[in-house]
């Protein structure tokens, strides 16, 4: 009730008179699923959380007797740890499990797992899992919550909410915006949920790859798109720069981590030609000396840190919102 | 056993018969096709309104026995084609064992003689266990009966093993089916390479992989003066390499699924596993190209590369699941849905497309016609009959198919196969 107060406080005080936004979705697959206004209304939710972790007692009894699983088929030290932080914050009762990649070779699928699970009489699985449509697939299966913590490439929706939500918090809005996505497109999930996210809400998205990086048909989704990480970067508010995934750069892109720095590479000498308080995202880990140098993750512009807090407020507000959604009719 | 076909609108284009006919079947032949036949017969079938075809030959089909006969055998698969109306087709050898030798050919004929419904050819494997390296012992194979070989499925990569087969197949006189598909350029991928496949963040498959190898495949065939014969063609630009090539005088024949025309990449939206196969479902601009190729004669033949895979190969993950849809019970209709209702081909053009064609191809000399002395394979078709491809109802041992629920108008009701009527389908 606090909470929803408080959402309520924070609409009059912007003098938007906003009709209320009720969710109604059980899960999170993808950002593109989700309306702007519900991306709004997760934001604002968020940031409602966030008031949490800034007290002492970091723990509210929102979700006190719900059962959260944590199951993960992919290795995930930031996410795993931010989503069991979020339920924890939350009272909620969690338990994670890590898996080898599921395959049909490997035994029980994952539909199996979802159902045994949910016979567990447990309320949210949360999943991370190497395959795209993975959580999509379990949302069908399955009656109980569905949280995608990154399908293969498809979409990694808490993560691009708490980027943006970083951004909101620095500039005040979204729209108008120019976001530069730099780094390996193709394979990235964090890319796509961006995307979807940052259009909607109204910003100017560019994605900025080496040109065997660059996904088929991705002008199509409404962003700009060039090789040129100095073009990238020269309009941009924001660069949210993606991690060069070296160990599955399949169409060697780069024959390696030094030429990848010398081209794409995030330096104080590229950011001179950028807009003075340009923000730098990092989704994680960061490599130094790869995507971008020590000096510009450590700089007066990074939020990268920031950005982890953020995810714990993201996190705690998609737990909340699905598992209290009023059914879908 | 006799049966006389009463006043059916017979569509028999070797004959160039196109009108009211009665059709007289003694014992498994055809006797007589007149306007009025008047003689006393032990069934007749009154087929006014209907249309009545030579039996449809689906020759691309992949019936699952020897070794996968939870998915499909050849009892089922036949049954299946006959209640979709194809009373003849011809399986691929991608089973387990491989129809790699004259052995493996004359066990499957030991089933088929006991089991089949419908009458079944087969296709014998170009390369032992379809590995792609060694050529299989061609003369024996046609010797035992194949009338074909492909290693459907498995293209044949290294293109000196392919021009030394179709250097074979020329000499024993048999076809070629060629699935064409660089695996270079189609690697892992799971769909049409293209917007959907990026934002469902799924692995694409770029057309030239079917391209670049269906020019590789038309040329060798040339180099060593054989038939090819290209199964399942999707993408635009291969049907252009295929016009191009028939006027060039190439011997080539080629073929299109039902869902190839049908369906466009956007059925697989939802990770919808039913709509993955391979070749992949295309964007519309194939699909105008091919369905432009099926009127111009550059697509010689409709086949539906039916392919049954088991729930748990289908009900998983997208990028791990089976590729392909079955379509013996779908492919009339959907040809009927796409081709004939939207004014591309006209009914004379698909009794071409999936009879007359596919039976020259495939060498079959008494079928794809009512010559006196041919076959009795019949299709009789309802053109106006309602029906809804229910899951319950597919014949099929498999029930992989993007278009259950579907409701389709014009339905095969009755089929005859070597005088054998089988009737209420």
């Amino acid at each position: 009730m606090a909470l929803m107060k408080s959402l309520y406080a924070r609409n009059r005080d912007n003098m938007t008179v906003k009709k209320p936004v009720i969710w109604t979705k059980k899960d999170l697959l993808g950002l593109e699923y989700l309306t702007k206004e519900e991306i709004e209304l997760i934001l604002d939710s968020a940031a409602s959380f966030k008031e949490v972790l800034a007290r002492p007692l970091r723990k509210v009894p929102t979700l006190r007797g719900k059962t959260i699983v944590n199951l993960f088929y992919e290795p995930s030290t930031r996410t795993r740890t931010s989503f069991e932080l979020a339920a924890k914050r939350l009272s909620a009762d969690v338990i994670t499990i890590q898996r080898e990649s599921s395959s049909i070779q490997k035994g029980e699928t994952l539909i199996d797992t979802g159902r045994n699970l949910a016979a567990l009489k447990i309320d949210i699985i949360v999943v991370r899992h190497n395959s795209s449509g993975a959580a999509v697939m379990l949302s069908r299966a399955l009656d109980i919550s569905i949280v995608n913590a990154g399908d293969g490439w498809h979409e990694h929706p808490t993560q691009a909410l708490l980027d943006i939500l970083t951004l909101k918090e620095k500039r005040g809005r979204v729209r108008g915006l120019n976001v530069s996505i730099i780094g390996d497109i193709a394979h990235s999930r964090v890319a796509r949920s961006n995307i979807w996210g940052l259009t909607k809400l109204g910003a100017n998205v560019t994605v900025c790859a080496p040109k065997k990086l660059i996904p088929a048909g991705i002008e199509k989704l409404g962003v700009n798109v060039t090789t040129n990480v100095d073009e990238a970067i020269q309009k941009a508010d924001a660069i949210n720069i993606l991690r060069m995934q070296f160990e599955r750069d399949e169409k060697k892109a780069f024959p390696s981590r030094m030429a990848y720095f010398k081209t794409y590479g995030i330096t104080e000498e590229r950011l001179k030609k950028a807009k003075k308080n340009i923000i730098v995202m990092h989704p994680g880990p960061i490599n130094r000396g790869v995507e971008l140098s020590a000096e510009v993750a450590d700089g007066a512009n990074s939020v990268i840190l920031e950005q982890v807090t953020n995810g714990i407020a993201v996190r705690m507000a998609v737990l909340y919102l699905v598992s209290t959604a009023k059914k879908e009719k | 056993m006799n049966t006389l076909i009463k006043q059916g609108h017979v569509i028999d284009p070797a004959n160039g018969r196109d009108g009211i006919f009665d059709i007289l079947i003694e014992g498994d032949k055809i006797s007589n096709v007149a306007e009025n036949i008047n003689k006393k017969t032990e069934k007749v079938l009154n087929a006014e309104n209907k249309i009545v075809a030579p039996g449809l030959i689906d020759m691309h089909v992949h019936l699952r026995e020897p070794g996968r006969e939870d998915i499909e055998t050849v009892a089922s698969g036949t049954r299946a084609a006959l209640s979709g109306g194809i009373t003849s087709l011809a399986c691929m050898p991608n089973t387990y064992p491989a129809i790699d030798s004259a052995r493996e050919i004359e066990r499957l004929k030991a089933i088929i003689e006991k089991d089949a419904a419908a009458r079944v050819f087969i296709t014998a494997a170009i390369t032992k266990g379809r590995a792609g390296k060694e050529i299989t012992d061609i003369k024996a194979l046609k010797k035992e009966g194949a009338v074909a070989v492909s290693d459907d499925g498995e293209e044949t990569q290294d293109a000196s093993i392919m021009l030394e087969a179709l250097k074979k197949a020329k000499e024993n006189d048999i076809l070629l089916i060629s699935h064409c598909e660089n695996k270079k350029v189609s690697k892992d991928g799971v769909m049409n390479e293209g917007v959907i496949a990026t934002i469902l963040g799924l692995r694409g498959i770029p057309k030239k992989a079917e391209y670049e190898f269906v020019e590789r495949d038309i040329k060798l065939a040339g180099k060593a003066k054989a038939k090819i014969h290209i199964a399942h063609v999707s993408a635009k630009k291969s049907v252009e390499i295929i016009r191009k090539a028939k006027k060039e005088g190439i011997s080539v024949t080629a073929e299109a699924t039902p869902h190839h025309f049908s369906l466009e990449e956007n059925a697989c939206r939802t990770y919808d596993t039913r709509a993955k196969i391979n070749p992949p479902l295309r964007s519309s601009d194939d699909i105008d190209a091919v369905k432009e190729g099926l009127k111009d004669g550059t697509i010689d033949v409709i086949a539906s590369d039916h392919a049954p895979h088991g729930k748990h190969e289908k009900e998983i993950e997208f990028d791990m699941a089976a590729f392909g849809i079955i379509g013996l019970e779908t492919s009339l209709a959907l040809a009927i849905a796409n081709l004939i209702d939207k004014k591309i081909i006209s009914w004379k053009k698909l009794i071409e497309l999936m009879s007359v064609n596919p039976a020259g191809i495939l060498g079959l000399k008494n079928k794809g016609r009512f010559s006196a002395g041919a076959d009795a394979d019949i299709t009789i078709i309802d053109p106006e009959k309602e029906w809804v491809y229910a899951k319950d109802s597919i014949r099929s041992k498999s029930k992989n198919s993007p278009f259950i629920n579907r409701r389709f108008k014009g339905k095969a009701i009755s089929v005859i196969v070597g005088g054998k009527v089988f009737e209420g389908l």
